[in-house]
Order: C-alpha cells, then sequence, then structure tokens
C-alpha cells in the first residue's frame, strides 16, 4: 500500500520541483544578484557602492528629472484616463467599443515609437505641417524636447492604463448605490463626486501606481525626447554610462536601478497605505447602473472624445506615415517625392535592420511559446495548488514585470558578465541573454490571463478526470491545457505584440549581430534617419495591429478581461 | 463491487471540523445516502471518500486496502471509484463517445475494445447514437446520464454521487431517480449518494446516515429514521418532526412506556431499557396529532393557519407551555381558523433515547 501512495505524489511533486526552478531562475536568481552587488560589490560586504552612487551629482540631477517627468505624466495619465473612463463607462455615449479600441491602441504601441510619431508630427521637417506649409523652419527646435514634452507623451501612454483599471472598477459598481443616491435628491454630478468618484478611490489609487511605475520605468519616451535635449532621468543616465562605460560601469548602475527600483516601490507602497486608510469594499454585485443620458450635450461630447483620439492616435500615426513616405530629411511630400524605398531599405537593404526584424521575430515567439508552456503549470499550481507557499510564487513571478525593465536589464548583465559556472556557457554579448531577459520579464503577461482562465474552469472537470484513473501529467495534457489555452494563447500573443517592438530591455543587452527592432529604430533616430526609424514604426505597428484583430477572433473563448481593449 | 469502511474518519480545516469522528460501514452492493442540511460536511465527506481531502485522523478502506489513513493517501486515480458530479463536469472539448471513453483510454484499452464499451454504455443509459454530439448540445437529462455513463464504463468498485439531481427540474428528477434505482439494481455497485433531499434519499436508498455540523447523527434505513430518530436533530430535520418536553414515567415494556407531556398523560414507543427520567423530549408526526373536541389532549390556541393546497399547516400554541409552539399539519377540510381555542390529541410519537454521555 505504501509504494502506492507513494507513487501517486510523484508528478506532484515533479511539477512543483519543475516550477520551482523556472521561478528560481527567472524571477529570484537575477534579483539577488542585484541586491549582491549592491551591498558586497566584488564579494565583500561593503557599502562603497552605495556611497559612490550617493555623491554623484548626475544621480541626483537625474533622479529630480525622474520624479517630475514620473509624477506630471502619472497626473495627466489619471486625469485624462479616469475622465474618458467615466464618459465611455457611465454615459450613453455612442461607438463605445470603437472609442474603446482606439483609446486602449497606444498602450498596444512601444513608448519608441509614440515618441517618434509625435516628433514626426511637431517637427521643423514634420510632413503634415509642410503640407499646409505651416511646418516651422528648419533648425529650429522641436517643442516636444522638453519637459513638458515628455510629460504630454507619458499622459498619452499611460491614460490608457488608467483607464483601463478604473473601467474596471466602475463596471463594478451596483447600480442600487447610484440609484439609492438620485432616490435621495442628488442630481448626476453630486452623485458623480459623493458616491462614484470616492468608490473607485481603489481602482484610481491602483491605476495611480501602476501608471507612476510605468513613467519611472519608461526608456523610450525619456530616450527619444530627452537625450537630445540632455534632459537625462535614471533610465536613460543607467543607459549612457553603459554604453559610455561598457561593463566596468556596472557596479555604479547596479546601484541607480536599485535606485529606480526603489522609487517604483515607493509608488506602490503609498498606494498601498492610502487604500487602507478607508474602507471601500463593495458588498453586493448587482447590474450596472443605466447609463446616464447626456441628451442635449451627446454630440458635444462625442466629437470631444474623437478629437482626443485624433490627436493621441490617428495624427500621430498619419504622421509616422508621412515620414516614412519621404526620401530624405526636410523634403515636402508630394505625389511626385512620396517613395517607398525607406520600407525596402529597412527591410532588405540595410544588414542591422533585417537582422533586427528577424531577431525580434524570433525572440518575440520564443518568448510567447516558452511563457504559454511554463503558465499552464504554475498557473495550476497557483489557482488550483493546496500548498500556501505557491502563492508566494506567484509575487515573485511578478516582480521582474512590475519593476522596471532596465532593473532588469542591468540584473541580467551582472548575472551573464561571466560565462555560467559549471558549463563555460557564455550569453554576455549575445542574443541569447536578451531571450532570458524576456522570457523573466514577460512570463508575467501570460500568466495573469491563465490563472484567471483557471478561476472559471469548474474544477470538477479535472476531478472527473482523476477518477477515470488519469494521471497528474496525463490530465495536464488532455483535460486542462485544451480548457486553459485560449486563456493562455491570448497571453502569449500579448506578450508576442510587447516584446516585438520592445527596446528598454534590449538597449542594455544588445550586441552586434543581436539587434532588435527597437535597437536599430533608436540608432536610426539618433543618427537623423527618422525616415527609416518610422519605417521600421509603420511596419511593427501594422503588425501589432493585425495581431490584435486575429486575437479578437479567440474573444470568444477568453475569460473577460484578458484582452485590454475589450470587455 | 467493493465494501466501504470509514473508522473514526475526522477532517479538519485550519480550526474548523468539518467531518468530525465518523464511523460508516457500507455493505458491498448497498445504496447509502448521506443527507443533511448545507454545510453539515457531507460533500467533504464524499471528497475524502474520492481522495481529493486527505483525512486528518482515521481510516478509510474500499475493500480490504486502506486509502487514506495514518500511512498517507492514494491518489484519486488510483482509487477505482466513480463519481457523478452536481454539475456534471463533462469536458466542453470532447464529444460523448469521447468523454465517455477516457477511463478507457488512460487505461489503454485496445480501440476496439473500448468502442464497444463505450457503445454498450450510451445504450445503458438511453443514449444510443449521440456518441459524436458535444455536451453542450444535450439537455440536462442527457447531460446527466452521460455523466451516468461515463462513471460506468470503468466499471467501477464504488460509485459516488454528489447531490447529482440538484441541478435539473422537478420533472426530471422523478425520472432520473428511476433511473438511478435501476442502474443500482442492474450493476449491484456500491453506491454512495449525497444530497439535501430528504425525499429523494428516502426513495432511493438502503440505509440513510443523516450528518449534523459534521458529525454523524443518524444511520438507519429510512423507515427507522422516521419513526425511531435517534436524537432531536435527526427527529426535526426528517419530516419536521413535533418536538415536545415529556418526563418518562414508567419503564419499558414492550417497546413502549408511559410519559407526561404538558400535564396529560401517554403512551409512546421507546427503546429497549428505557427507564422513567424527567427532561426527556418526544417526537410526534402530523399523523400522529388529531383535533378533537373533548376528551383527554391539549388545550391550546391556534396561532396561524397557512393554507397549502389539500391540507394546511398550524402553529399552535399549548397553554400548559406558552413558550412553545407546535407545527403540524391537517388535511382538508381544516375547521381550525387562526385566534380561536382547540384541543389535540396525541395518539402515539417516539421517546427520543437519552444522549450518551460523550
Amino acid at each position: 500500500m505504501s509504494t502506492r501512495i507513494r507513487e501517486s505524489r510523484g508528478q506532484e511533486m515533479a511539477l512543483t520541483a519543475m516550477v520551482a526552478v523556472v521561478i528560481m531562475l527567472l524571477s529570484l536568481l537575477p534579483m539577488l544578484r542585484l541586491i549582491k552587488e549592491i551591498v558586497a560589490p566584488g564579494g565583500t560586504l561593503s557599502g562603497i557602492a552605495i556611497e559612490a552612487g550617493l555623491r554623484s551629482p548626475a544621480t541626483w540631477i537625474a533622479t529630480w528629472h525622474t520624479l517630475v517627468v514620473s509624477i506630471g505624466g502619472t497626473l495627466l495619465a489619471v486625469l485624462s484616463g479616469t475622465l474618458v473612463a467615466v464618459l465611455i463607462t457611465l454615459t450613453d455615449i455612442r461607438g463605445r467599443s470603437a472609442l474603446m479600441l482606439c483609446y486602449v491602441m497606444p498602450l498596444m504601441i512601444a513608448p519608441q515609437v509614440t515618441a517618434l510619431a509625435w516628433l514626426q508630427l511637431f517637427g521643423p521637417a514634420s510632413p503634415f505641417l509642410k503640407l499646409f506649409g505651416a511646418a516651422p523652419p528648419l533648425g529650429t527646435r522641436n517643442p516636444l524636447y522638453s519637459t513638458s514634452g515628455i510629460i504630454l507623451l507619458l499622459g498619452v501612454q499611460y491614460g490608457p492604463l488608467v483607464f483601463l483599471l478604473v473601467r474596471a472598477g466602475l463596471r463594478k459598481l451596483p447600480r442600487e448605490l447610484v440609484e439609492a443616491a438620485r432616490a435621495g435628491g442628488a442630481g448626476w454630478l453630486t452623485v458623480l463626486v459623493t458616491v462614484v468618484l470616492p468608490l473607485m478611490t481603489p481602482s484610481i489609487m491602483a491605476a495611480t501606481a501602476l501608471a507612476f511605475v510605468s513613467c519611472v520605468g519608461n526608456f523610450g519616451i525619456p530616450a527619444f525626447l530627452g537625450i537630445p535635449a540632455n534632459y537625462l532621468v535614471l533610465p536613460t543616465l543607467i543607459y549612457q554610462r553603459l554604453a559610455g562605460g561598457g561593463p566596468a560601469v556596472l557596479g555604479e548602475t547596479a546601484f541607480l536601478s536599485v535606485l529606480i527600483g526603489i522609487i517604483a516601490m515607493a509608488g506602490i507602497l503609498a498606494q498601498e497605505v492610502m487604500s487602507r486608510r478607508r474602507d471601500y469594499r463593495i458588498s453586493s454585485t448587482s447590474l450596472p447602473a443605466e447609463p446616464y443620458e447626456l441628451g442635449r450635450w451627446r454630440p458635444a461630447v462625442q466629437a470631444g472624445m474623437w478629437l482626443l483620439i485624433v490627436s493621441v492616435l490617428f495624427l500621430p500615426l498619419f504622421g509616422l506615415v508621412l515620414t516614412s513616405l519621404v526620401p530624405g530629411y526636410g523634403i515636402a511630400l508630394t505625389a511626385k517625392t512620396a517613395t517607398l524605398d525607406n520600407y525596402r531599405f529597412v527591410l532588405f537593404e540595410h544588414d542591422a535592420a533585417s537582422r533586427a526584424f528577424f531577431n525580434s521575430f524570433w525572440l518575440s515567439i520564443s518568448a510567447a511559446v516558452f511563457a504559454v508552456i511554463v503558465a499552464v503549470p504554475i498557473g495550476y499550481l497557483i489557482a488550483w495548488g493546496k500548498q500556501r507557499w505557491v502563492r508566494l510564487l506567484n509575487l515573485s513571478v511578478e516582480l521582474p514585470y512590475a519593476l522596471p525593465g532596465v532593473v532588469l536589464a542591468i540584473a541580467s548583465l551582472l548575472l551573464f558578465l561571466r560565462p555560467i559556472p559549471l558549463t563555460g556557457i557564455q550569453l554576455y554579448n549575445t542574443v541569447w541573454i536578451i531571450l532570458y531577459a524576456y522570457l523573466a520579464r514577460f512570463l508575467v503577461l501570460a500568466l495573469r490571463p491563465t490563472i484567471s482562465g483557471y478561476h472559471q474552469i469548474d474544477r470538477a472537470l479535472e476531478e472527473a478526470a482523476q477518477v477515470a484513473g488519469a494521471g497528474l501529467f496525463l490530465r495536464m495534457r488532455t483535460i486542462i491545457f485544451p480548457l486553459v489555452a485560449p486563456a493562455a494563447i491570448a497571453g502569449g500573443l500579448l506578450i508576442f505584440m510587447t516584446a516585438l517592438s520592445e527596446l528598454t530591455v534590449s538597449a542594455l543587452l544588445w550586441s552586434s549581430g543581436s539587434e532588435t527592432i527597437g535597437v536599430v529604430m533608436f540608432s536610426f533616430e539618433q543618427g537623423g534617419d527618422s525616415n527609416y526609424a518610422a519605417a521600421m514604426s509603420v511596419i511593427t505597428v501594422a503588425v501589432t495591429f493585425v495581431l490584435m484583430l486575429t486575437t479578437n477572433l479567440l474573444a470568444r473563448h477568453l475569460p473577460s478581461g484578458v484582452l485590454p481593449w475589450r470587455d | 463491487m467493493a465494501r466501504l469502511t470509514l473508522d473514526n474518519v475526522t477532517k479538519s480545516f485550519a480550526d474548523f471540523d468539518a467531518v468530525r469522528d465518523v464511523s460508516i460501514d457500507v455493505g458491498d452492493g448497498e445504496f447509502l445516502a448521506v443527507l443533511g442540511p448545507s454545510g453539515c460536511g457531507k460533500t467533504t465527506l464524499l471528497r475524502l471518500i474520492a481522495g481529493f481531502e486527505k483525512v486528518t485522523s482515521g481510516e478509510i478502506r474500499i475493500g480490504n486496502e486502506v486509502m487514506s489513513g495514518k500511512g498517507g493517501s492514494v491518489a484519486p486515480e488510483k482509487r477505482r471509484v466513480g463519481i457523478v458530479f452536481q454539475n456534471y463536469a463533462l469536458w466542453p472539448h470532447m464529444t460523448v463517445a469521447e468523454n465517455i471513453g477516457y477511463s478507457l483510454k488512460v487505461a489503454k484499452l485496445d480501440k476496439a475494445a473500448a468502442r464497444r464499451k463505450v457503445e454498450d454504455a450510451l445504450a445503458l443509459v438511453n443514449l444510443q447514437g449521440l456518441g459524436e454530439r458535444r455536451p453542450a448540445n444535450l439537455s440536462g437529462g442527457q447531460r446527466q446520464r452521460v455523466a451516468l455513463a461515463r462513471c460506468l464504463v470503468a466499471a467501477p468498485s464504488l460509485v459516488l454521487f454528489d447531490e447529482p439531481l440538484a441541478n435539473l427540474d422537478v420533472h426530471l428528477r422523478a425520472s432520473m431517480e428511476d433511473e438511478f434505482a435501476a442502474f443500482h439494481k442492474r450493476t449491484g455497485t456500491t453506491i454512495v449518494y449525497i444530497t439535501h433531499d430528504q425525499a429523494e434519499a428516502m426513495a432511493l436508498a438502503d440505509r440513510i446516515a443523516v450528518m449534523d455540523h459534521g458529525r454523524l447523527a443518524q444511520l438507519a434505513t429510512p423507515r427507522q429514521l422516521y419513526r425511531e430518530p435517534a436524537n432531536e436533530m435527526v427527529s426535526s430535520f426528517i419530516s419536521q418532526g413535533i418536538l415536545l418536553p415529556a418526563d418518562v414515567l414508567s419503564a419499558e415494556e414492550g417497546g413502549h412506556c408511559k410519559v407526561r407531556v404538558l400535564g396529560t398523560e401517554l403512551v409512546v414507543r421507546c427503546r429497549t431499557g428505557e427507564r422513567p427520567r424527567a427532561g426527556a423530549r418526544i417526537c410526534c408526526r402530523s399523523a400522529d396529532v388529531q383535533v378533537v373536541p373533548d376528551g383527554p389532549g391539549l388545550d391550546g390556541h391556534v396561532k396561524r393557519v397557512i393554507y397549502q393546497g389539500g391540507s394546511a399547516r398550524i402553529e399552535f400554541t399549548p397553554s400548559a407551555g406558552p413558550d412553545l409552539t407546535l407545527h403540524f399539519e391537517q388535511p382538508d377540510p381544516v375547521m381550525l381558523e387562526s385566534g380561536t381555542q382547540a384541543r389535540l390529541r396525541i395518539r402515539s410519537g417516539w421517546l427520543i433515547p437519552a444522549a450518551r454521555a460523550a
């Protein structure tokens, strides 16, 4: 009997061990390595690294800049995101799903593409402004190369993030609470201010924290807008140090990256503390409130919404497309000058660019496939497992994504600067170190939808297979995987879209031969070849858009909330 | 087919005992119903038998083999039990035939033999020709039958039913009840059937285990449960028995004894060996209560009459016990009206045995 008992637990133990190893390698190891570099550089405990970092004035200037643009960008994102969420969710505005899709779109576009698009729109070479002859004279400074430019674009980039969280909260608002207030004689605006928004505080706080963390860690926007103006934030400071000093300055950048991590964590902690101060729990669940009738204001509100979407989405993308069609800097776009040469150049002629397309595609596909395969067993243990410590694993998988990408990139560098012990395999200066970082960073994007997929499946389906005699691995393959596959695969597609034009991690990890789309785009832009950068951007945006539409086909089989741009 | 033995089984979650010290011996081929209000631990008991939960103490044996006990727990997939789940738990990504044949595939049975067995199982539950359908395209009753076929195709030694009729409408329930009874007769499988519906339990089971707060309140045949409840919980839970305070006046003689209830003496059935004692209780059924114009009986006040179609439910407060409220049913024509006085004669009853000192 005892052997029977032992063998039946074997598969579960094997699964748990496998998951523990994956999480150890991808989540805990890099973080521990980073911490070791700070407190014990070179192997002995010392405060030298911290001291050196604290003494450098550049550290303080960049920290100050980081705080300024992050707080500014967060405020802008929270105000715009909340306003749009209230208008789209609580009023009878028309064309909600189209509005929603368009408003959330910037979130699916890489920050450096957003930055490039806006730069092309307002710069002196802007083909768009040239269409009406309104472009500033050549040589004029682009107004976006400034603090307020960075804040504006961070707000545009992360407004949709706030929107999604606040909207999810608003949809859970029970209609009785609104109706009770209206029955009590309150007008709609009073209800909004006294009932709806106070109840939304947890959602708004969570959104604020998330937007703040994203702003702190953003590299693409301050890299494109700040570096030309010599306005450095912490991520761009790390980039410049590393680009100039190489591995010699790793210790110093490790300190800076931990500083970014601390600022980001402080934002999350502040949110925790604030939302504990009052009880916002909503006890009942019921139908959402009837939409508020805008009446004669409806056309105006609708026009305002579309104007917003045209200016944050369509105009910049339009500008990007125009730039990708002109033959050279500053040339006006006419029927005669329009050309597809830029596309041909980046796709077929320029070695690094065509290599980058190849690299980014296979890196993104590998990261997505790996994450989907690994997310199913990890999700199983987290959602259905009985061991309590497994829930801690969930936190550690979140960590590499919650922390700014720069932090993970530096940690990966430290980890693989020297060959892996015992094997002698060298990852540094190869494309594999980027793959490692992608796996670690994006795993959670597939894990979250998978876990919500598990929560929607009746556990009895697995138990029925179990009493039919199927062991854990067989159940995984024949019952569990087919049932959670749509959610996991949707997560994989999100990973693919995010990783395809990723810049933050690869900017620090790339080497000659392992360029990514983001890296080549960045170097084109830095070298003044905006047309090539624009052509690459247009291609990635198009791929992303096609993928979004494809993923929509899966929507029927998905738990709600898995696809950010759909209800 | 096998015997199922539970020996002092206890299951604790954190600081709460879901199942406490339960011992049941289910004979080979017996149909046992486990009955109880929600939260009484009956579902936990089923999950313990299936192996989804591990016992905190005690032992579970199927046949002669220890499944759960001190030495550990045999995994559910190795226990050879079948379960019919409350919500059927049919796999939506497989056809009906694939659902039924799953355990055969797991056992690596040769394909032709498996197909034949699936056909047989489909025929047994009257679903011939529906093998290629998806579960989503079946009615509730058909899904239930697929679940039944899936469970019996593996010829399990023990079949567990987890409230299998709870999701069906009233008409279907009766016909599925018949089907379960026929299934049991045909296969002779040992069955443990969890339910909160006593009519269902009474109709199907050889014996019923009534559970209350994780404990086994009584294990008996349906008739015995109704006529001779072992304690107050069972008395009031089964057919809403009327509980009355009583003093035992005489020792048991021929299965009866004399008691005084609210100042009136009457003779009730009792266990052998009962001795005179105070503070006892008796359980009566509606059929034992008669409204009489005169003669010996309980005087009291009719608080409420709720007409229920064919009969009425009466709330009655005896004058001798103004804190008590008796609920009983009276068949039509109902003469009582609320607010009036009436006299009740209690023709018979059952003396609830004294609680054993734990």
